[in-house]
């Protein structure tokens, strides 16, 4: 039971937006109002000045990084370094590496996830509830804890140094299972049971109700896990050892210390590696809070 | 009567048994992976840390040598310790960052859309670009943190993260700058289930705002903090990658922490018997904080 709720702070729900303010604010209004936009302007730009200051500088020549006083704006935008990183990294090879490791891992998540959580969610028999408590389990066992015994089995069943050990690492993490497991638990029963009358399989509901209707949060699942994989960095840290196998985020970081001084490239690069995740993440950030909203879980 | 039940038991086991058989046949796909990668290495880890496995792969049981040698180790000890120094910073701060934004994000206020993405953004941005960045920020004579520092009467701003001293201070701002959004939009979800009948009554009663928020918003956030409380923890302890890419564990050992001890012991110098060793102290505090955070919230809910 508590293992439930570990998972389930709250129901699914769609953050809107302000669903409940503070009734009564009016009184006070005008001068609190102004208050907390001000904590919002302020608050904003702090998260915000890390990426303004990554993207400026990559505009910038190496010389004009640091300056004193500070360039708050380039003198002249140099994009040349938009056409120099490529010619000076291997990032054809990394991004090729990365999409292919992301589209894969999110294929195997999605699909092995939700097909695994209708299994917890619809179906009942004996030892489901200790088998889903081991699922749950692991949140509690981090990764880095047993990434040794993981690495060995690994480089024994001939893994390692392959972009196989990165898709095996991601594609069957637990997270797809709470979250497709969440939603499907959301659905109202009587619609599989009145399709079981009609004599539909378990399989033919899962794949004629149930994936038609977790849309939204097939949506979720799959941005998020392609933005975890994106992203990871110890994984390919770890198995990935040949160059031609780095991902964007070893090769940035090789790049880093290889170029270590070559301040504004070394930006250009971080712009490239987090600007399809920013597109991503702008196009969809509906599923994404909805997907955190609704397991408080990320990949 | 006795006739139905016979003819009945048979049928409901014919039952249970198709149910096993379909409820596997999902699971099975995801569990084999989830097994073979997640449940098998957890097991071995208990088995490796009594050993001496190195690279060769020759194992010797070496009983409780690991762990006696790690007693005596005293980068153990400094791993340990900025690991819980990172931990008692980071989780108060984050959580409070997360829920002041989450409280100004939760009224009605024009943009509150775009700030909500904004403050998420962090959080799905890869650590080595956030790392680089933060690095440049930090960097002691040119960086734009300092130049604040000094245009608002610091004269002496620290070094960041070529400073002993200040490294870890410079990694806590960041983990917490970079998770603060993430746990804010778990506040917001949990503030928004907070009935508004229930400010509404406070406020008749003539509870005050502070009064409002000590006696309805914290008690009604209480499912939320403990999931919240549990995530940092486990992600405090755990922490690695940011640290790697920023400081790699310098200057000296100042930023040195448990994962990247494990790391460094099993991956750089192939011991990875006395790493599975370590790895059984993070397993241990993670597992073991978890349980009394979960005791805790048990009790006071009975």
């Amino acid at each position: 039971m508590t293992a439930t709720r570990l998972t389930t702070p709250h129901a699914p729900l769609t953050i809107t937006g302000p669903v409940n303010p503070e009734p009564g604010r009016r009184v006070t209004s005008r001068g609190w109002r102004l208050v907390g936009y001000l904590a919002l302007v302020l608050a904003v730009a702090a998260l915000l000045l890390p990426f303004y200051w990554m993207v400026m500088s990559s505009l910038k020549t190496n010389s004009d990084v640091f300056t004193i006083p500070i360039k708050w704006v380039p003198d002249t935008l140099v994009w040349r370094n938009y056409i120099d990183i490529w010619q000076r990294s291997d990032m054809t090879t990394w991004l090729k590496n990365t999409l292919l490791l992301s589209v894969l891992v999110t294929l195997l998540q999605v699909f092995t996830g939700s097909f695994a959580a209708y299994g917890f969610a619809r179906i009942r028999f004996p030892g489901r509830n200790l088998l889903f408590l081991a699922y749950i389990g692991t949140i509690a066992v981090p990764w880095q804890s047993y990434m040794i015994p993981q690495f060995i089995l690994m480089s024994k069943l001939h893994l390692s140094n392959t972009l196989w050990a990165i898709v095996a690492l991601q594609a069957f993490g637990a997270f797809g299972v709470f979250l497709m497991k969440q939603f499907y638990e959301t659905i109202p029963e009587e619609l599989s049971e009145s399709a079981r009358v009609d004599g539909l399989s378990e399989f033919g509901i899962y794949r004629r109700i149930m994936l038609p209707l977790s849309r939204p949060a097939l949506a979720s699942l799959t941005l998020l896990t392609f933005v975890t994989t994106w992203n990871d960095y110890l994984g390919p840290l770890i198995y990935l050892r040949s160059p031609e196998l780095r991902t964007i985020q070893l090769g940035l970081r090789t790049f880093i210390s290889q170029y270590n001084a070559e301040y504004a490239l070394i930006m250009t690069g971080s712009v490239l590696s987090v600007l399809p995740v920013a597109v991503i993440f702008l196009l969809g950030q509906r599923h994404f809070v909805e997907g955190i909203a609704s397991t408080g879980l990320k990949g | 009567m006795a006739a139905t039940l016979t003819r009945l038991r048979p049928r409901r086991s014919r039952l249970v048994w198709r149910n096993t058989v379909a409820g596997w046949s999902f699971i099975l796909p995801n569990f084999v992976g989830f097994a073979l990668l997640t449940l098998v290495p957890v097991v071995a880890l208990f088995y490796l840390a009594f050993t001496n496995w190195n690279v060769f792969g020759a194992a010797e049981w070496t009983g409780s040598a690991n762990f006696r040698r790690m007693w005596g180790d005293a980068s153990f000890w400094t791993a340990l310790r900025n690991t819980f120094y990172y931990t008692v910073f980071h989780i108060p701060l984050t959580m409070a960052a997360a829920l002041g934004l989450a409280l100004l994000l939760n009224r009605k206020l024009r943009g509150v859309g775009f700030f909500r993405t904004a403050a998420f953004f962090p959080y799905i941005t890869s650590i080595v670009a956030i790392a680089v960045v933060w690095n440049q920020l930090f960097s002691p004579e040119y960086g734009p943190v300092n130049a604040f520092l000094r245009a608002v009467g610091v004269d002496n701003p620290p070094g960041w993260t070529t400073s002993a001293d200040w490294s870890m201070p410079a990694v806590i701002i960041v983990g917490t700058w970079r998770e603060m959004g993430y746990y804010m939009l778990l506040f917001l979800a949990g503030l928004q289930t907070i009935p508004a009948q229930l400010y509404e009554a406070a406020k008749i009663d003539g509870a005050t705002s502070w009064q409002r928020f000590r006696h309805v918003t914290i008690p009604g956030l209480r499912h939320t903090t403990f999931f919240v409380v549990v995530m940092l923890t486990i992600g405090s302890f755990k922490v690695f990658d940011l640290i790697l890419v920023m400081t790699e564990g310098g200057p000296g050992q100042s930023t040195l922490v448990l994962s990247q001890y494990i790391y460094q012991k099993g991956f750089v110098e192939n011991q990875f018997g006395y790493a599975s060793a370590v790895s059984i102290v993070l397993f241990a505090i993670c597992f073991g904080v978890t349980g009394i955070q979960f005791w805790i919230n048990n009790r006071r809910e009975s």
